[in-house]
């Protein structure tokens, strides 16, 4: 047998990817049979890319070198159980939405085709080497390519002001995070960063104090931006929904993820030592981004725009897990923080699949009834009934619901939390139960938004006149195999946590009891269970009796009436709530966090806009203050050689003055 | 064996009394109010009237309004199998602890929420909006309620906490008074009772859990009644577990069950008196004051977590 090893594997896997989107680029010209031929070829690659993924599990870490630009400066790779996990992630979600693309972009126009071939296809490359990537200069390449390929696809419909303005604020603030994880890299490399600054040598750098935690902030800083954590989250619910459909799925599935996986290797296996305000200080991050985010996705009234704040909230839920992880670790206890990295782990992978599903949905829900702003939507259930019933899985599974994989990872957080009397700082262990308290309100008010998510434009009364029609097959298919993959993680959790085995192993130096069957016991039986499989079989069961038996013994046929809305004659679909309606309860409660503006035009209509708080109070003034300096620095610029003559002869002064 | 079999009594035993529970509180509180009760039979009249009339279906309405009702039920008949009435260590106890058990009562209520969107009229839609909020409100304290007492217990497996509560059978635990006081307003918050809900009421515009079932009818209907007359008792059974926990023997004990079979039943009558002294002397909140009502739950909870790590009991 020839032993195809995984670094191999996943590298072949990404040189295809481009090949693809060269050809793609190519065939751009015959849209059908591009559409056809590129997509699901590019779908097998990305399932190749999850096996490769799948063996370096268990595989041993595995390196490549090829020659770079400059003779010191080499292009280097390596997969490890770390990457490995990141790979299945990405090879598993880009399976699924490569497919849904194939019937998605049909209907593009032949030059927006040709370009989105080459740019999804480099997009999906650089999230790949940025798993790949073994020293500074390759990741912060890879790190580039995915960020220009992505701002790329935000601006697609580069014709609407709104796309672009959505793609400024990204690629601002991607620079500025790139930047700051540059700064992270030159610490933490120190004087290997003139050989590319390979992984290798940042391995437990060895840091003092100070500069560690400076080490920890950039590169936190730097990874957050992408992650969309608070407050540098600004970029996120604009940019989303102004990607198409697929593309939204892959940033909010994986892209943010790739942020998570760059914290883990600095944080864990650079940094090693963690200083003990870490974890709480990502656990604040965390948990401030995970109401904020939960918060604002319950007021908006676009369905895309609605998904994209809840990653906001995702992203936080699952920088609550890796806090705790820190915590944990700094305090020497390497079991409880293998449970809260499972959980976060855990969460990441729930999150790519079931925010996939919702944004593959939603695209759908664009083509078949032409808005995705809920108040225009309603009773799609009738009209699009599949894709209606892939996006209640969803919907469920983001709720964190049982059976579904959405609360296997709230669960396994929560366990987490309960764990913390073992700390030995007793403040912290106090405070950490409040923290998972929090935790819970994120998640019920979660169940919320995603409540309104569906019922809003799934139930009810159509509020728009138009006639909507089902997905096609391939959108379907994809949305199905992502509900399956809901399902199958929600019910047996113990086989993804056993195959998490290395990656902890990797990460801590310490694996998590091996799960049973279908049992979920993450410290004892007695500590605490559950088990997905019998809880779903144990309610299916009773379900199906009480309908055998009322059925048999009260079983009529159901009659149809016109619905009875308490004798109100008139029933039109404006008597339902509106998606901003449906929030009233939280928009009145948390008023001052909102801020919103209500006005009342010419018209008699009543509007009400709900602005984004950080913008205006925070990076406004920023902008002004920006802006102010620039013209400062502008009066330094008087256009005579002699005063420039003067500058540089003050400035040797100085530095004599400084250095001697 | 004995265990299935317990098991199964326990799950017919709450479905079948759980009308009997619900129908002592509204006599209790009718003789309360002055008024003439109907007997604690009438919930059975009820439900028997209800399943032998025809259902209807509104118009517009898609298979989650036909499911709902024995979606829900279902979920119900599942928590009477994990929470520990009879006896703890049931079979299928471990198949989900108090966390899950949360879960479980929120898959629920998200399924009886869908329903009442997808008749897609104003007093449902109202009626939805309101119970999230309620429940998005409640679980956090309710939560931090089961927390003091799953770290006082050092496991979160319900049979374990009540174990481990009976064991320490005169010890007093500060942070439990606390925590009993939070589980308490949220079995009223999310059972709707008052001061939050009125079970009563008639007024659409002040309903929440009546508006949502407005279009249901027959043994739709009877299902959505019976399934939340389930709910109350569970949660009183989950709150005599966890702080009223003496009698609920292990299932190898099962011999003794008859001394403590009568002992249940009078924590369950004790706590019907106290509901309904509590929904007589209360007056039902405007809905903007429930939050706080809830804050006030969740405040007691941390509380009582405080007092948790405080003094250790």
């Amino acid at each position: 047998m020839i032993s195809c090893l995984p670094l191999d594997l996943a590298t072949g896997a990404l040189l295809l990817w481009l090949g693809l989107g060269l050809l793609g680029f190519l065939l751009g010209g015959w849209p059908t049979a591009a559409c056809r031929l590129i997509f699901p070829l590019s779908s097998v690659v990305a399932l190749l890319l999850a096996v490769s993924g799948f063996s370096a599990l268990t595989a041993p870490p595995d390196q490549l070198q090829l020659r770079g630009p400059l003779p010191a400066l080499p292009w280097s790779f390596q997969i490890d159980p770390l990457s490995g996990f990141f790979l299945i992630l990405l090879g598993l979600l880009a399976f699924a939405v490569t497919l849904f693309a194939t019937g998605y972009f049909r209907a593009l126009s032949r030059p927006a085709l040709r370009r989105l071939m080459l740019q999804y296809h480099t997009f999906l490359l650089g999230m790949g080497l940025v798993l790949l990537a073994a020293n500074a200069f390759t990741f912060l390449v890879a790190w580039e390519i995915m960020a220009l390929a992505s701002y790329f696809l935000v601006v697609t419909e580069h014709e609407e002001a709104g796309s672009r303005h959505a793609g400024f604020l990204y690629l601002l603030i991607a620079h500025l995070g790139a930047l700051a994880i540059l700064l992270g890299f030159v610490l933490l490399a120190g004087a290997a960063i003139a050989q590319g600054g390979p992984f290798s040598a940042m391995l437990h750098a060895p840091l003092d104090p100070f500069w560690a935690s400076a080490a920890f902030l950039l590169t936190f800083f730097g990874f957050s931006a992408k992650a969309g954590l608070l407050p540098l989250h600004i970029w996120l619910p604009d940019a989303h929904p102004a990607a198409p459909a697929p593309v939204s799925a892959l940033m909010s599935g994986a892209m943010l993820q790739m942020a998570f996986y760059g914290m883990l290797r600095v944080d864990f296996l650079f940094l090693g030592k963690l200083a003990t305000w870490w974890g709480p200080f990502v656990l604040g991050v965390g948990l401030a981004t995970a109401l904020f985010g939960v918060l604002f996705a319950a007021v908006q009234t676009d369905m895309k725009r609605l998904l994209a704040y809840s990653s906001i909230e995702n992203m936080g839920l699952i920088m609550v897990a890796f806090g705790l992880a820190l915590i944990f670790r700094a305090h020497g206890l390497g079991a409880l923080a293998a449970l809260a990295l499972a959980a976060a782990l855990y969460h990441a992978l729930n999150h790519a699949f079931f925010k996939g599903l919702l944004f593959l949905g939603s695209g759908s829900v664009l083509h078949g009834a032409g808005s995705v702003s809920m108040d225009r939507l309603g009773g799609l259930i009738r009209q699009m009934p599949q894709t209606a019933f892939f996006m209640l899985l969803g919907t469920l599974a983001i709720a964190g619901l049982p059976p579904l994989n959405g609360f296997v990872s709230e669960w396994l957080l929560l366990q987490a939390f309960l764990l913390s009397p073992a700390l030995p700082q007793s403040t912290l262990s106090a405070v950490l139960p409040l923290a998972a308290s929090g935790v819970v309100l994120a998640v019920a008010l979660a169940a919320y938004a995603m409540v309104k998510f569906y019922g809003i434009a799934f139930l009810g009364q159509a509020r728009g006149a138009r006639h909507a029609h089902e997905a096609g097959r391939w959108e379907r298919s994809a949305m199905a195999l992502l509900s399956v993959a809901c399902i199958f993680l929600g019910l047996f959790p113990g086989v993804l946590l056993n195959l998490l085995h290395p990656v902890l192993q990797e990460m801590l130096g310490q694996g998590f009891a091996v799960q049973q069957g279908l049992w979920l016991t993450p410290v004892s039986a007695q500590r605490a269970s559950y088990s997905p499989a019998i809880f779903f079989l144990g309610m299916a069961t009773a379900l199906g009796l009480s309908f055998l038996l009322i059925w048999s013994f009260f079983g009529r046929p159901l009659r149809r009436v016109p619905a009875w809305a308490c004798g109100f004659p008139v029933r039109t679909p404006a008597m339902q709530d509106s998606s901003l309606g449906f929030a009233q309860p939280l928009l009145r409660i948390f008023a001052p966090l909102y801020q919103a503006e209500r006005e009342v035009d010419g018209a008699g209509r009543w509007r009400m806009r709900i602005g984004e708080p950080l913008y205006r109070g925070f990076y406004q003034p920023l902008s002004l203050l920006a802006l102010w300096l620039s013209a400062q620095v502008l009066r330094l610029q008087q256009g005579r050689i002699t005063l420039y003559l003067l500058y540089s002869f003050l400035t040797l002064l100085i530095l004599l003055a400084v250095w001697r | 064996m004995t265990g299935i079999l317990l098991e199964l009594a326990q799950v017919l035993l709450v479905a079948f009394l759980a009308p009997l529970f619900a129908g002592l509180l509204r006599a209790l509180r009718a003789i309360l109010q002055n008024r003439r009760p109907a007997g604690c039979w009438q919930n059975y009249r009820d439900l028997y009237r209800l399943f032998h009339k025809e259902s209807l279906q509104a118009e517009g309405t898609s298979w989650l309004f036909r499911f709902a009702p024995y979606g829900i039920f279902g979920a119900f008949c599942l928590a009477a199998a994990i929470v520990p009435i009879l006896a703890t260590g049931l079979p299928l106890a471990p198949a989900a602890d108090v966390i899950a058990l949360v879960g479980l009562f929120a898959l629920a209520r998200v399924f009886q929420v869908l329903a009442a969107m997808d008749t897609g009229t104003p007093f449902a839609t109202l009626g939805a909006h309101r119970e999230m909020l309620i429940a998005g409100l409640a679980e956090p304290a309710l939560l931090a309620t089961l927390f003091t007492a799953s770290l006082l217990s050092r496991s979160t497996s319900l049979s374990v906490i009540v174990a481990h509560l009976e064991q320490l059978r005169f010890a007093l635990h500060p942070s439990m008074v606390f925590a009993a006081a939070a589980f308490f307003i949220v079995l009223l918050a999310e059972n709707a009772r008052i001061p939050v809900d009125n079970p009563a009421t008639h007024l659409e515009l002040t309903m929440i859990h009546e508006a949502m079932l407005l279009e249901y009818s027959g043994r739709h209907l009877a299902l959505m009644e019976w399934g939340a007359q389930i709910k109350l008792t569970l949660y009183v059974a989950i709150g005599i577990a966890l702080f009223l926990p003496w009698g609920i023997v292990p299932t190898a004990e099962v011999a003794s069950l008859p001394v403590t079979l009568p002992v249940l039943l009078l924590k369950f009558a004790g706590a019907a008196v106290i509901l309904a002294l509590i929904e007589t002397l209360l007056a039902k909140l405007r809905l903007f004051r429930a939050p706080e009502f809830m804050a006030t739950a969740f405040l007691l909870g941390v509380i009582g977590l405080l007092t948790f790590f405080m003094l250790g009991a």
